[in-house]
Formats: C-alpha cells, structure tokens, sequence
C-alpha cells in the first residue's frame, strides 16, 4: 500500500521505508517555530533540565526560529519584559532565525517562515501557534505544539510519541469565478465538515484548482485547515512551490521534491466544484457557522480588519486597495489594516496600495497579529461587529465577549468597508453595492 | 466523589478557556487566575476557593479548539479541576496531557451541574442520575507521558539515557 504525504515524510524523518497510520514514532524535527509564547517555552526549557546535571542547550540553534509577532511593539512591560528574556536567550544559544521588532525583516511568524525560505517542501516543522498548519502550503508537514512539546523538541531535536495521522483527501476542481479566492474556499470547506471534521487527521489538497493556486492562497487554505480541527493542511509540492522558493523566498540549494503515492490509502475523500462557489461568511461565534455573503448581506459592521496569518499578505492587499481606490470607508466604520511582514508592507508602499487604503480612511498599522486575538490594538466594544479577513470569530476572540466577528475573503471585507454593512464584492464590482447595502439594511 | 462544578457545550475554544488578552501571563503559577475569565462568576468562585480540588467541568464536543495556547491547560491545572468532554481538539489534549492535568474522554457521558461522579474502572458513573459511561482510551502515543508524570519528567528521562547516566 502506498503512503500519504505524511506518511511518506514521516518515514523520512524517523529512517524508515514505511509507516502507517497509527503507528507511534519520534520524527526528528527541522524547524521549530515560537513567538512571544518562548518565554513560557524557555521557562519549561530550564525545568526539564533541573536535576540532571546537564547544561540546557538547545540541540541545535539553526534549526530553531523566533519571531515577534502578537504584541509588537510590546503593550505592557509584562510582554516587554518576556520579549527580552527571548532575546537574552537567543544570544545565549546563538539561535540565527530570531525576528525582532523591525522595519526590515519582522512580520507575522507564518509569513517570516515561507518568505526567508525557512520552509521546505518535506520538513517536519512544528510551532508553539497553531496556524502552523500554513507551512503545508509549501509541502512540510506543520503542525501546532504546546509550550512544554517545545521544551522538549529543543532539547532532544526530535518530537516524541507522534501517531502517524490519517488523511482526508480533498479534491478541488473547478476555476474561481471573479470576486471568490481561496479563503471563500476554505470557510466552505469548513462549513461543510464542521470545526471538528477533521480532528487528528491531515487534510492533503489535490485538484486543478489547487495546481493553479499560488503559494499566498494556498498558505490561506493551509492557514485554516486547523479551524477544521486539522493537525495539518498539506499541498503537494509542484512548479508553483519551486518557483516560490527560488523566486520569492531566494532559496538557492537543491529542493527535495516528495509527493504522495498514487495508491496511497486516505481515511476520507471530499470531491468540491470552485466554479459555483459565492463569496462566503463565518458568522458568529464558531468558524464552522458558514454562510454564503447574500444570507448576511446589509449587515451593519462598525470595524473591519483586514489582515492576519491568513490574509495579510501582499496579493490580499492588492485586491483590497483596489477596491477602495478612489473611495472611502463609511462613515462610522473603523477599518484596520494590517500587513502580514516588514517586506510586504514595504512593498505596498511602493506598489501605492498603503495610500490607497490611507486616503481612504484606513488605518495602517505596523506588521504583526494586531486585533486577531484581542491582545493588541483594535479591541471591540460591547455590542460591536467587527468583520475580518483573519482566522477564528470565537466568542471574545477580538478582546471582548460582547461583540461578534464576521470572517470573510479581503475582497468582501474591503466592499463591505465601502457600504458600512456586509456587502457582496461581486456586486459592487457591477456598480450596486450601494443598493444592495439599503436593501439588506437595517 | 467529585461534584460536577461546569457544564458546557462543544466547541469550547481556548479564547473561552483562558482568553487571548491575558496571554502575556504565561507561567503555570500564575494562570489560574485567569480560567474562564469572561465567566466572571466561575472564575470568582474558583479564585476564592469555593471550588474545591477535584470538581469536574463537564463539556460536550471538541472541547479545547483553537490555540495552542498553553495557559488553557496550565490554568486549569492549577485549580486542579478535572474535564470530561465527549472528546478533546488535538492540541489541547497534547497539553492537558504533558501538563498532567487529569481529562477524561467520554463520548456518552451525561452529567448536569451539581451531578456526583466517580471515574473508576474504565467508567464514569453518575451517582445523581444512577448511570455509568465507558471511558474511550488516550491516544496510545501518549501513555509513556502519562506514566511518566508528564512530558519535563519523560523529558528528563530521555535526556539521562542519552547521556548514559
């Protein structure tokens, strides 16, 4: 029988020819990912080593990488003082892959890693965040870990008592109509398998929709695969993924192509059509309560983000300035804007996209997680809606348990930003989302 | 004998559990304080001790989605509290695991607030309601952790064998 793609990198990473499902193994580990939370994991780090009269040294400080990215700059002098304890430790052990708060080379973690070319396809990568699942996009087999799994990956190079994960195979055929991009695909899918579909299994993406994809959307599908309850999202590696690597990310070394077997044997396989599929919603407050626009279009919004992991990136900036060129976000709306790193930011700045949004009324905030998880800037007030192109709309998600968060494509966003209330970009792309707007109004 | 102190629906997310504005505070002494600190009331009642060690939080489906976020386990771990949910989201489990916080995976339970409950024998047995309910096995990955204490000591451990000690 043949194997899965994490299967296959799975044997790969433990020596062996095959493994199957349900085994139990130790893959060793190519990159281990941590943000803010590494000072949680070095405080772990040091306890593991209590008593044993080893030195705590990290088993290999290449192989490590960390990025500043949920509260930069810092907002209290508890995060301060966390984020210097992580750069005292990294000059301890000479870790090279840090990311510090800076213009030139700091973003969101799931950005910093695909774009350095810290992500190859095959790599076991784990991260103490679990969007790690995004690294799929690129091939690896990511996955989020707790604070103390990372302890001991730091200690050994290897993450103990793995079992291999089953896969659903997910197959999209079919060309995005205008205004629908792959995070309309990914609510979808989602809504259709539940937030717990896919709990303890890999969801391993196939379909010419997927071959025509480019790396930024496919680092969006990956991205939520997890609000499936996914351990990973995974596209085999392609043309697309190497010209990424060499193009983009400046990767120069040989690139190690793995793909599944043809006969590899999958838990589940899900057959979706892109050519139909509308714009869709997340409504409030579970990820899976997945709507097409129209249902809950009119809906008044007083914020609108755009942004994150998932769709910060520089073609989600791109169809978003365009969208707002010329125009302006409503009165009474907070639109928020957010890059996903330093190197897309600036180059929406020169690309003209940051004035766009600026002269539009939005406001550009530095790189980093921003409002996503309710830690840092752009928190809601009770009774407010907030409507996001970033990942989860749990309950107090955006810092407060009396408001709701919408999660939508940047193109429905940056529309709805326009009309003051949730709008179909498709429509007004045909000049009527004024009109749709007062017809679904309050 | 433990009380039932929470009942909850699926889908509880670690936003819920220990939420995102309080995740500057990472050290496992000083969560607790923070355990569903949007229930105001449960989470007084925890802080002034009201609920005594061992009490039982029972929740439905996928309890535990979301982050990665450590201090969902930690927190709750520090009030000793015990969780019974039909089953866990994979990271949240790995936590609760590697944290030693004592969970329970059973799939038919059914307990209300104020309900008695026994774990023994593979069973969770509801004294109020005259019910028991099996118990689903841990993944089999995770034993060696649990035996261990948790994953510092097992940590620990490979760490003395590498070095021969």
């Amino acid at each position: 029988m043949g194997m899965t793609m994490v299967q296959k990198i799975l044997a790969r990473a433990t020596g062996q020819p095959h493994v199957a499902v349900g085994d139990v193994v130790e893959p060793r580990v190519d990159l281990a990912m941590s943000h803010e939370n590494g000072a949680l994991v070095i405080n772990q780090f040091v306890e593991i080593y209590k008593g044993t009269g080893k030195e705590a040294r990290v088993w290999d400080p290449s192989k490590i990488a960390i990025i500043f990215d949920h509260r930069v700059p810092a907002e209290s002098a508890k995060t301060a003082t966390n984020q210097k304890k992580i750069r005292d430790f990294r000059t301890l052990q000479g870790i090279t892959k840090f990311h510090d708060i800076r213009g030139d080379g700091g973003g969101i973690c799931h950005q910093i890693l695909p774009e350095n070319g810290y992500v190859r396809p095959g790599a076991v990568v784990v991260g103490t965040d679990s969007h790690t699942t995004s690294h799929g996009a690129l091939g690896a087999f990511s996955f989020g870990i707790g604070a103390t799994e990372m302890a001991s990956v730091w200690a050994l190079g290897k993450i103990l008592n793995v079992e291999v994960p089953g896969t659903i195979k997910v197959v999209v055929k079919g060309q995005f109509p205008p205004h629908v991009s792959p995070k309309d695909l990914i609510l979808h899918l989602i809504g259709k398998i539940s937030a717990e579909g896919a709990n303890f299994k890999v969801i391993e993406f196939h379909g010419d929709a997927i071959r025509a994809m480019s790396t930024s959307g496919r680092l969006v599908i990956c991205n939520m695969s997890v609000e499936a309850g996914a351990t990973s999202g995974i596209v085999p590696p392609d043309e697309e993924t190497l010209s990424y690597l060499r193009e983009e990310a400046g990767v120069r070394e040989n690139i190690e192509i793995i793909c599944p077997d043809p006969d590899a044997a999958y838990d589940q396989v899900l057959v979706l059509d892109v050519s139909t599929l509308e714009p869709q919603v997340a409504c409030p407050h579970t990820v899976d309560n997945v709507k097409p626009v129209g249902e809950v279009a009119g809906k008044r919004v007083q914020q609108i983000v755009i942004g994150s992991c998932t769709n910060g990136r520089l073609d989600d900036l791109e169809v978003a300035a365009g969208i707002l060129r010329g125009r302006k976000v409503a009165s009474g709306i907070r639109m928020l804007v957010f890059p996903a790193s330093s190197r897309i930011y600036l180059e929406a700045i020169r690309k003209g996209y940051i004035a766009d949004f600026v002269m539009a009324g939005a406001v550009v905030m530095n790189p980093g997680c921003g409002p996503c998880l309710g830690v840092h800037q752009g928190a809601l007030a009770d009774g407010d809606v907030a409507l996001a192109t970033t990942n989860r709309n749990f309950k107090g998600r955006m810092g407060n348990p009396n408001a709701e968060v919408y999660l939508c494509s940047p193109e429905t966003a940056a529309a709805s930003a326009i009309t003051g209330a949730i709008a179909d970009p498709r429509e007004l792309s045909a000049g009527k989302a004024a009109a749709g707007a007062a017809k679904g109004g309050k | 004998m433990a009380k039932v102190i929470l009942k909850l629906d699926s889908d509880i997310s670690t936003d819920i559990i220990y939420p995102g504005r309080f995740m500057a505070t990472v050290l496992p002494t000083e969560t607790p304080q923070f355990a569903f600190a949007d229930n105001t009331e449960f989470n007084r009642n925890l802080q002034d001790r009201k609920i005594p060690p061992g009490s039982v939080i029972v929740a439905d489906k996928n309890f535990g989605c979301g982050s990665s976020r450590e201090q969902a386990a930690s927190c709750l771990k520090g009030h000793e509290l015990t969780i019974i949910a039909k089953d866990f989201a994979r990271i949240f489990m790995q936590n609760a695991i590697n944290l030693g916080l004592k969970m329970v995976i059973c799939p038919a339970i059914e307990a209300d607030e104020g309900d008695e409950i026994i774990i023994e024998g593979g069973k969770v047995i509801n004294k109020t309601r005259g019910k028991s309910f099996d118990i689903a096995p841990l993944p089999k990955a995770r034993q060696a952790i649990i035996d261990a204490g948790g994953l510092i000591p097992y940590t620990r451990q490979k760490i003395l064998q590498k070095f021969g000690t």
